[in-house]
């Protein structure tokens, strides 16, 4: 990866992040939390991987993405404004009453988004059946879903995985955001995951180990992901909860709180220094 | 009028059917392929049926996805499985986001039979209705289940169908029968009360009407094929010139066809209603013939239960 590519990813990831906070803070809700963890997957998803395009929504060819962490669809929300899919100050009304930005992703009303979710365990199944429908009909795009570490303790996860390795969805990836917490606290010491990619591998999927906010890891990962053939793809990246805000940084207390407005200002500083630093 | 056969069993000929009609069309099933028919239509498009294995959240997952890039997926499993178990599945992911999915459960109801309680799903119409946007078929015979699946696959936007394991007879008139989502059938026509029923309970309350009229009891009967929407018209018409509602169900006297029923006609044209159907209670192990008259869905049971309504409101009158 180019040195000026990677530079410009982590100043897109730094705006997805601010518009995270902005959304959050501006709903005096949400998930900040899982927000800032996914930040750069949906960076690196958006700014190069995906091909989507924001003018056609609806493009029958484009690559899907399901969000079945629905909850941190704050940093997916900045993503597609950033892309242009609706313009930024959607982003202030967040979990308004009447907003089209609702507090979970809706793709009824919201461009860009290939489906509804929110209800953990559920989006990986429809990213399944997209993959499939893709396979039925002879068409290359691929499919993405990223889920939570957390998430991934509902059954449904592994029946979806089941039929992905079973039907051998070579066109499927998914990303597990591991940034290792829940709101009841650990994932480890809650109800264990543990070990994701090995569970994953016995599904049937190619599996990839990953540090999930470095932009060349991800790069690799992604198009390890894409040229493994016969199997789906698994990426399981390493993650901070809370990853660019010095008080929210692996803090389970940011799983869902919106901050006030002094806890607002110094996240949106830490992240500002940190993108001045890029300028 | 001879003609007995199980609506699983029109419903998997009917799915075979649209295999050659419409590409677009793909069946999912939870390893209970043998039991919904939706074998008929793997054996005609093998390409285009997957069976889930026993995971019908997933299942119902898969046929969102599906839907979201442009197939029309059919979902069977028991009712109890489908609409009971993935219940949530249909609410958020297909419900919500108002996909294209039509999920066809078979063995509902007490007719399940030997298997009992836990499969004898009576709950089915009551947690489909309540989501918003869902339309909730329940056919009564061979003809109107064929057309029902065909204008299923027409419609765009989520369907329930309720479909049974047993046999039963014909109840529409071929000659004339045009299937409409939303619109009730009249059977039989009549003065002195109505007699709503769905599914198997169409059939029976035919036969309850005849016993009516040997008593001199003038009944009317509506074939309510869609329970949402509701023809209202047609039920609030009934209301209006019959002045007494009887409803038949083979599903709990709550949550379904009765209330929905008593929900319209209350607010509109206010009649008694009395609701047959499962009472609160969980069914049980047996035949299924022995099973429905053991809970009061026979027609003996309609005809008991009509000629009192009728007799107590006359004595008010």
């Amino acid at each position: 990866m180019e040195a000026s590519f990677k530079h410009q990813l982590q100043k897109i990831a730094c705006k997805v992040r601010l518009g995270a906070l902005e959304a959050v803070y501006s709903g005096k809700s949400g998930h900040p939390g899982g927000s800032l963890s996914v930040a750069d997957i949906l960076t690196y998803l958006y700014f190069k991987e995906l091909r989507v395009d924001p003018q056609n929504p609806q493009w029958p060819e484009r690559d899907r993405f399901v969000l079945s962490k629905g909850h941190t669809c704050p940093a997916l929300y900045a993503a597609l404004a950033l892309k242009g899919f609706f313009p930024w100050d959607e982003l202030k009304k967040f979990r308004h009453p009447g907003a089209m930005l609702q507090g979970h992703p809706d793709m009824k009303h919201i461009p860009g988004i290939d489906m509804s979710t929110g209800s953990l365990g559920q989006g990986f199944s429809a990213a399944c059946g997209m993959a499939l429908a893709a396979k039925l009909e002879q068409k290359d795009y691929r499919v993405y879903a990223v889920c939570g570490d957390g998430e991934i303790q509902e059954g449904q996860i592994w029946e979806a995985a089941m039929f992905a390795g079973h039907r051998k969805l070579d066109n499927l990836c998914l990303i597990v955001d591991n940034n290792g917490l829940q709101i009841d606290g650990r994932v480890g010491e809650i109800c264990s995951p543990y070990p994701i990619a090995e569970k994953f591998a016995a599904f049937g999927f190619h599996t990839i180990e990953v540090d999930g906010h470095d932009f060349e890891a991800l790069a690799a990962a992604f198009d390890e992901a894409k040229q493994t053939k016969g199997k789906p793809a698994a990426i399981i990246a390493k993650t901070i909860k809370g990853k660019g805000v010095s008080f929210m940084s692996d803090n389970v207390a940011w799983h869902g709180a919106a901050p006030n407005e002094d806890q607002y200002k110094t996240a949106v500083a830490d992240i500002e220094r940190v993108l001045s630093g890029l300028e | 009028m001879a003609n007995k056969k199980a609506t699983r069993e029109s419903y998997g000929e009917a799915l075979a059917l649209l295999a050659d009609e419409n590409k677009d069309v793909v069946v999912l099933d939870a390893d209970l392929s043998k039991s919904t028919k939706t074998e008929l239509f793997q054996k005609k498009a093998p390409d285009r049926f997957f069976d889930c294995g026993i995971a019908e959240g997933n299942m119902i997952g898969i046929a969102a996805g599906l839907a979201a890039a442009g197939k029309i997926p059919f979902a069977s499993s028991f009712a109890m499985f489908a609409a009971g178990r993935a219940f949530e599945q249909i609410r958020n992911s297909v419900g919500y986001p108002h996909l294209n999915v039509k999920i066809c459960a078979t063995h509902a109801g007490i007719s399940v039979g030997e298997d009992g309680a836990t499969h004898q799903c009576c709950e089915d119409i009551g947690l489909m209705r309540t989501i918003p946007g869902m339309v909730v078929i329940s056919p009564a015979d061979d003809l109107e289940t064929r057309e029902a699946v065909k204008a299923a696959a027409k419609y765009e936007g989520p369907v329930y169908m309720r479909l049974g394991r047993l046999a039963v007879e014909d109840v529409n008139d071929p000659q004339d029968y045009h299937f409409e989502i939303g619109k009730g059938v009249v059977l039989r026509d009549g003065k002195d009360l109505t007699i709503i029923a769905t599914g198997l309970m169409v059939s029976k309350a035919l036969e309850a009407a005849k016993a009516l009229e040997m008593q001199g009891i003038s009944a009317r009967v509506l074939n309510i094929h869609t329970i949402k929407p509701l023809d209202k018209n047609l039920v609030f018409q009934a209301a209006k010139e019959t002045r007494l509602i009887i409803t038949a169900e083979e599903h709990s006297v709550i949550g379904g066809l009765g209330e929905a029923v008593c929900a319209a006609v209350c607010e509109e044209c206010p009649v008694p209603v009395v609701r047959i159907g499962v009472n609160d209670e969980f069914g049980s192990s047996g035949p299924a013939e022995k099973m429905l008259d053991l809970y009061g869905l026979s027609a003996e049971n309609i005809f008991r239960i009509s000629k009192e309504a009728y007799e107590k409101r006359s004595n008010f009158e």
